[in-house]
């Protein structure tokens, strides 16, 4: 079959979200990253908000997001998105506005602004990736490394008299009055990501019924930092960050 | 109220009354002397019943700025006020405004330092707020209200100027004019933009993309150096044509003077006191006053001071403006400072004093 | 005509509340004014002073060196401000705040036993309005129309019952203020 036959509309049985532009992106093979994107630009469109949400991105490996999705974005300081959406959604009560974080963005230099922002039960949604490393630096130790992992600025595995113990922000959040959907899901198979998909639409919806804040942590791979193949990255997840990150919702009062 | 009713306020409440006036859309800042007024103030006239105008206490400054950064890259009017320890911890967001060429505006309602410092009046932030205060090349538009008329008046003035050009507006004030009350007009009102005129006048805003345009991204961010060398000579074009059109200051009784006082702000007002003095005294003596402090009214200076005797800088700091009166004069004529520190605000005679010692001799 | 009057004594005793009242007063009367507190944390017992000028034209500095008029309720502000006050200008001080009495010869001393009036009229409330009374009798910067418009203007209505009260305690100023 020749390839336009291949990809003729009436053959066609899986399509790019519209919203996912044909910028090739910067992310590693393998990362988790990619997969939300696409859920992110699938359920927008889905909802049909694509002219009125705005992205907010963080500073980390989803430095760019900005650059995969076809809607308008503001690009944060370190750890301040849920500051900068607070001032878009409380200026354009009407948007759907959500920040995209990665672990030390979120858990570590904007754990203020993290905590606040889903506190004061601002209609937002935060989605959290959660790969217990810094990517973008070259893998050091983040506030969500697990005890005894191995990272640059913990070589011989995180020791917690001297690095302190893993921070569990999607359990303090799901405490919080402010918050009305608290969910840990991940991307690492085909029913995962469906769930993943699911929580990010309700998160979505959450935040347009203006029910209070919404985080959805995707806990994800590096296999770059990890210094895995992207196989092996799925499995070291499943056996030793599932346990300390335990999957499904923490929190949910949104009737939805 | 009546819109043209006389009435006598702080300056920190004054700025809250002209900012409900102007079509501020939000506000958002987080308590400290010598400015609390400021927010304590919208939070009792509650605009978001009136104008809709939203006032938010934030958990940090860091957090206020940030929250302006949001508001204003999504194309709203968005304030925030401090005073100089918060506005230190502001700088982050002000350099990623500058980069991104948001038009927020913040007040420095300014207090002694270093550090915690006082909470007294102080002029020391001035480098800060002139040489741009956070990491990289850019500039802030700095206003320097010396009244509680004044204050009022710059925050419209602030807004009009941020948006024009893009960039952060300033406005430096100090624990004196913060806190001091005296009579005020308040500004008419004006209404807060529609979202047509919002999309008008600002078509590079992330504010939900229609479908007619392209995505708009709001950032600072620039990998490629070509790019960001770019995108800095863009930036420093801009500077060149805000230095070149909106240069303000106020000269008093410098026609016949032998001798000019230079100072911005609460020190002008207490300069002013100062000429009076002098001139009682039998000493010629006028004061320029730069209201814009970025950009600074260097050529005007440089015309005035050429056909006098010497140019006394007086500010509350230890000596920070000086730097860019002398910068200015080029040695033409001699340029000495006088400053008290840490919250000491200078009396006029002290002024005269200093005058006589440092240039008259 | 431009009077520089400040105003001091302990935190509590209604400094910066009666200089507002004269500011506006001042204000009724179409006059220039400016009223710059000495600001800190707000506590009772601590040293408050407000400096408020009251002036035919517009008023250049809110921070002054040298006062016509000083008013002083407690012996460290008599000590800070006797000095300050210019020749010919006037001091007037609270006979029970002030222990030693001011020395200086070239300026108009008053004493005005406001404490023991306030006690006496068993309302500690109204001290400052009873010295406010007494600097209008010697210093008349603001007439007493415009002193009531003030009160009518800056109090809540439901103080305003207390205006006859605060008037009667600047009646009572004007009388028992007494030149030294």
């Amino acid at each position: 079959m020749a390839v336009n036959d291949i990809i003729a509309p009436e053959n066609l049985v899986y399509q790019k979200p519209k919203l996912m532009n044909d910028t090739t992106m910067h992310y590693c093979p393998g990362c988790s990253h990619g997969v939300v994107h696409k859920l992110v630009a699938e359920v927008i469109a889905d909802m049909e908000m694509e002219e009125k949400t705005v992205g907010v991105c963080p500073v980390g490996c989803a430095v760019f997001a900005y650059r995969y999705l076809d809607i308008d974005w503001q690009e944060a300081a370190h750890g301040r998105a849920p500051a900068v959406a607070t001032g878009v959604k409380r200026m354009w009560p009407d948007r759907l506005v959500f920040t995209y974080q990665g672990d030390g963005d979120l858990a570590c230099i904007g754990t203020a602004e993290t905590i606040h922002a889903l506190n004061r039960g601002e209609n937002i949604t935060i989605i959290f990736i959660n790969n217990a490393i810094y990517g973008m630096t070259g893998g050091q130790m983040a506030p969500t490394t697990l005890i005894g992992q191995k990272t640059a600025t913990c070589p011989y595995g995180r020791n917690p008299d001297i690095h302190g113990y893993p921070l569990n922000m999607t359990d303090l959040a799901s405490r919080l009055e402010g918050t009305c959907f608290v969910t840990r899901q991940s991307v690492d198979t085909v029913a995962s990501i469906t769930k993943a998909k699911k929580a990010i639409r309700k998160a979505f919806e959450a935040s347009m019924q203006g029910k209070g804040s919404s985080l959805v942590e995707i806990v994800a791979t590096c296999n770059s930092g990890w210094k895995l193949t992207p196989a092996q990255a799925n499995e070291w997840m499943r056996e030793n960050m599932f346990p300390h990150y335990v999957k499904g919702d923490l929190k949910d009062t949104t009737g939805i | 109220m009546a819109e043209k009713e006389v009435m006598l306020m702080k300056g920190n409440e004054a700025i809250a009354h002209a900012a409900i006036r102007c079509g501020t859309d939000g506000y958002f800042g987080y308590p400290i002397t010598p400015q609390s007024e400021i927010i304590e103030t919208l939070a009792e006239l509650k605009p978001w019943e009136t104008t809709g105008m939203v006032v938010l206490q934030a958990e940090s400054e860091t957090a206020s700025i940030n929250m302006i950064y949001g508001g204003a890259g999504a194309g709203k009017r968005v304030l925030t006020s401090s005073s100089s320890p918060g506005i230190a911890l502001m700088q982050e967001g002000i350099s990623y405004m500058a980069g991104a060429e948001l038009p927020g505006v913040f007040i420095n309602v300014q207090r002694g330092g270093p550090g915690l410092g006082t909470i007294q009046p102080s002029q020391s932030d001035y480098f800060q707020a002139t040489r741009g205060g956070g990491n990289g090349d850019y500039n802030v538009i700095v206003l320097a209200p010396n009244s509680v008329q004044e204050m009022a008046d710059f925050v419209d003035l602030a807004f009009e100027l941020a948006f024009k050009y893009r960039n952060p507006a300033m406005i430096l004030s100090d624990g004196v004019i913060g806190q001091m009350m005296e009579k005020i007009i308040l500004p008419p009102m004006k209404p807060r933009r529609t979202e047509e005129e919002i999309r008008k006048e600002c078509p590079w805003a992330a504010m939900g993309r229609k479908a007619d345009r392209n995505p708009n991204i709001i950032t600072s961010l620039e990998l490629k150096s070509e790019v960001m060398e770019q995108r800095n000579i863009h930036l420093q074009e801009k500077y060149k044509t805000i230095r070149e059109n909106e240069v303000r200051y106020e000269t008093r009784n410098c026609e016949d003077a032998d001798y000019i006082i230079v100072s911005f702000g609460s020190a002008a007002r207490i300069g002013e006191k100062a000429v009076e003095l002098a001139r009682e005294q039998g000493i010629k003596v006028g004061l320029f006053r730069p209201i814009t402090l970025w950009p600074f009214p260097s050529k005007e200076i440089l015309e005035l001071a050429k056909s006098k005797k010497g140019v006394l800088v007086s500010e509350i700091n230890a000596g920070q403006m000086v730097q860019d009166v002398r910068l200015a004069v080029n040695g033409a004529v001699p340029v000495e400072h006088f400053g008290r520190l840490g919250g000491i605000v200078p009396d006029p005679e002290e002024i005269v004093e200093a005058l006589k010692e440092k240039l008259i001799k | 005509m431009k009077t520089e009057i400040i105003i001091s004594g302990f935190g509590g005793q209604g400094v910066l509340s009666m200089g507002k009242i004269l500011a506006y007063s001042g204000l009724m009367e179409d006059k220039e004014v400016t009223w710059m507190p000495a600001y800190g944390p707000e506590q009772r017992g601590g040293t408050a002073n407000v400096t408020v000028i009251v002036s035919d034209d517009p008023v250049s500095s809110p921070i002054l060196s040298k006062y016509d008029v000083a008013i002083v309720l407690n012996q460290p502000s008599l000590e800070k401000f006797e000095p300050k006050v210019k020749p010919g200008g006037i001091l007037i001080y609270d006979g029970f705040g002030v222990i030693n009495p001011p020395t200086r010869s070239d300026i108009k001393v008053y004493r005005i036993d406001a404490m023991d009036k306030a006690a006496e009229m068993k309302n500690s409330k109204v001290f400052n309005m009873i010295v406010l009374g007494g600097l209008l009798q010697v210093c008349p910067v603001v007439s007493l129309d415009g002193l009531k418009k003030a009160l009518t203007k800056t109090l809540p209505e439901r103080h305003h019952h207390l205006i006859p009260l605060n008037m009667e305690a600047v009646e009572e100023g004007k009388k028992i203020i007494k030149q030294l």
